[in-house]
């Protein structure tokens, strides 16, 4: 009797033995599939933000993600849509091939064509598993419902047989390919720029068709928005070859530097995406478009400056009497500006580019900095448009891009006036 | 000899750095930093080239951070505030509107207003009583007993000239303000004044002599604070 009870003492101890060991290998292989998921989600909000869905996909003072804001472009007005995971209204009944099927086909659920104002051009670079990180992270989000009014799309632009042809002209699908020759940061920060932070869909140039001219970060007027994104490869513009990845760095996570400050859309990006980003990706994206951008010495050699004939001399005499008036108690009697407070005007690159748009947007509207982590007060620029008039705003821009050895195209009222958006 | 040598040669010095660009030394201040919104918003009201300017100083805090939040998130309408805030974070706004809330400001001498008889009884009701039969409440149930606002949202409605309070009923009335933010009460007011009535008031309000002080959040009806519940959000920020 003894013995059959501690036989069943030893088994019962065994079976207690295995099924809590079982207990505990369910237990922890749950926690660490429920940790792993939040680690998922986690990641795909990182993404969400390096690609700034939330930028287009959010209307002004509207609900996150929820869409309804307005993109013009000379084919139309685009309105980004709800990508909520509500049911109806937003993108509850996707699931994450749709949504690889958005990010790197470009086409929507129902096998239409996206237009590409959705920058699937750029997307289409994303690895499938950052596709299904962000996909998670936006169906975690709290359901909106809102119906977002349609796109105004301007005939013959409204037809899917010419989207059709267009993707078939410009549209070349596929993951981003790492370079073997580089770096594995080289390769992060390609992988970043050219994809998910699509840098692509403003800095380049477009022809008639709305297409990138050379897929390359060489410059360009911003659709619809009356700002122009600089070369990010020209030393005349905002290339960053002679750049330290420091000040890249800094510039693109705070939104200013000792001699430059990000303004209009590009301070937009930084306080929306930019400055949440890993130091690590930072780095990385630094560090590839450092290696993008031309040195200076090669395009200083070819540049000569003419004599500058008596009229032109008068009028920017003219400009040099606002600029005392209005500008040079911040920005200095040589244009030298104020180290990470007011920047700089001589040697500015954003004030001597062959395109004046920026630089006239800035006297116009006047602007702060973003408010960062590593700038939170920023000082600000005022607008001039209702203190001084387009002739004079002419003058004092002409002076600054030809003064303190600068060398810029004169600029006339007509180019201030052509400046002002159509966005209020 | 030896000193005006030293005088002399102190001279030539001073005069070597005087031609160097010195770095402008700018202030560590709040005061700096928003000289862009100072530009316009001098300390009294002001008219520009085409655009009118209404004093910040001394209005209440929470509905300066209030207004600031709604031009840049496009609640109320105008371009170049919108522009300027466009990448403000709400503390920084906060901090700005602190500033400008703590601002002295000296109230203008009321300027007469020649209204008849009946129409001064009209506003006198308004104002008072308002109109239960439009749900009207009076104007002073919000703005304060002497209509100088109650802190730390409600602006006062004394010592503003007639062409700014004009505009401001022109906005509500027409979407200019809070176009955005629903329901809000004072467009919702707003709308139902009589054209007469918005004149009036508009004329009778700047000829009012400014007294008193803005009254506490704590006099304000609970049932008015629920009809506007959308401009008391984030109280704990006022405290």
């Amino acid at each position: 009797m003894k013995r059959i009870f501690l036989r069943f003492n030893r088994s019962w101890q065994a079976f207690l033995f295995i099924s809590s060991s079982l207990l505990l290998v369910l237990l922890t292989t749950n926690l660490a599939l429920a940790d792993s998921a939040e680690q998922q989600l986690q990641q795909g909000r990182y993404l969400a933000l390096a690609g700034n869905c939330k930028g287009c996909h959010t209307t002004l003072g509207g609900k996150p993600y929820a869409g309804g804001r307005k993109l013009r472009t000379p084919f139309g007005e685009f309105v980004t849509p709800n990508i909520t995971p509500d049911i109806n209204t937003g993108i509850g009944q996707w699931n994450k091939e749709d949504f690889w099927q958005a990010m790197h086909h470009g086409k929507s659920k129902d096998g239409r064509y996206l237009y590409p104002v959705f920058p699937y051009i750029e997307y289409t670079k994303v690895t499938r598993q950052d596709s299904d990180k962000i996909f998670a992270y936006l169906h975690s989000l709290p359901p909106v419902t809102q119906t977002n009014p349609p796109h105004k799309i301007d005939p013959p632009y409204d037809n899917q047989l010419l989207l059709f042809l267009w993707r078939t002209w410009y549209f070349k699908e596929g993951v981003y390919k790492p370079d073997s020759s580089k770096s594995e940061e080289w390769n992060r920060g390609a992988y970043l720029v050219q994809g998910l932070g699509h840098c692509t869909a403003c800095h380049t140039s477009r022809n008639v068709w709305g297409a990138s001219q050379d897929g390359e970060l060489q410059g360009g007027e911003i659709m619809g928005t009356f700002w122009y994104a600089p070369s990010l490869i020209s030393p005349l513009e905002a290339g960053m070859g002679d750049w330290s990845i420091e000040s890249i760095v800094e510039l693109l996570s705070t939104g200013i530097t000792r001699h430059a400050v990000t303004s209009g859309p590009m301070a937009t990006i930084v306080r929306e995406s930019l400055q949440h980003l890993s130091a690590a990706d930072m780095r990385a994206m630094a560090v590839y478009l450092q290696s993008i951008g031309k040195k200076e010495i090669d395009v200083k050699k070819t540049r000569k400056i003419p004599p500058m004939p008596e009229t032109v001399r008068q009028y920017l005499a003219k400009g040099e009497l606002i600029y005392e008036k209005h500008c040079q108690d911040c920005h200095g009697e040589s244009g030298q500006g104020v180290p990470n407070i007011y920047p700089p005007l001589a040697g500015n690159r954003s004030v001597t580019m062959t395109s004046p748009l920026n630089t006239i947007r800035s006297v116009l509207y006047g602007g702060y900095p973003p408010s960062t982590a590593g700038n939170m007060r920023p000082y600000g620029m005022p607008p001039y448009q209702h203190i001084i008039h387009d002739a004079e705003i002419a003058q004092v821009v002409s002076y600054i891009r030809n003064a303190w050895g600068n060398f810029g195209s004169l600029v006339s009222p007509f180019d201030v006036d052509e400046s002002r958006g159509y966005e209020y | 000899m030896k000193f005006s040598i030293i005088i002399i040669l102190f001279l030539v010095f001073s005069l070597a750095n005087a031609t160097q660009p010195t770095p402008t030394k700018v202030p560590d201040s709040l005061e700096e930093r928003v000289k862009p919104c100072t530009i316009c918003h001098e300390d009294i009201d002001k008219t520009g080239l085409d655009a009118y300017f209404p004093r910040i100083a001394g209005k209440p805090a929470g509905y300066l951070y209030n207004q600031l939040r709604n031009f840049r998130d496009g609640r109320r309408y105008y371009q170049p505030m919108a522009i300027l805030l466009e990448n403000m974070s709400d503390e920084y706004i906060l901090e700005i509107a602190h500033h400008f809330a703590s601002m002295q400001y000296t109230y203008p001498q009321p300027d007469p207003h020649r209204l008849p008889s009946n129409e001064i009884e009209m506003v006198e009701k308004l104002i008072n009583k308002g109109d239960t039969a439009r749900d009207l409440p009076a104007c002073n149930a919000c703005h304060g007993e002497n209509l100088m606002g109650v802190e730390p949202y409600i602006p006062g409605l004394l010592g503003l000239p007639h062409a700014y309070l004009a505009a401001q009923f022109g906005g509500w009335r027409n979407g200019g303000i809070m176009r955005g933010q629903t329901p809000d009460c004072m467009s919702e007011i707003a709308k139902k004044l009589t054209q007469e009535e918005v004149y009036a008031l508009a004329r009778w309000l700047p000829a009012q002599p400014v007294s008193g002080e803005t009254a506490k959040a704590e006099l304000l009806a609970p049932a008015l604070v629920q009809r506007c519940q959308d401009i008391f959000s984030e109280r704990k920020l006022f405290k």
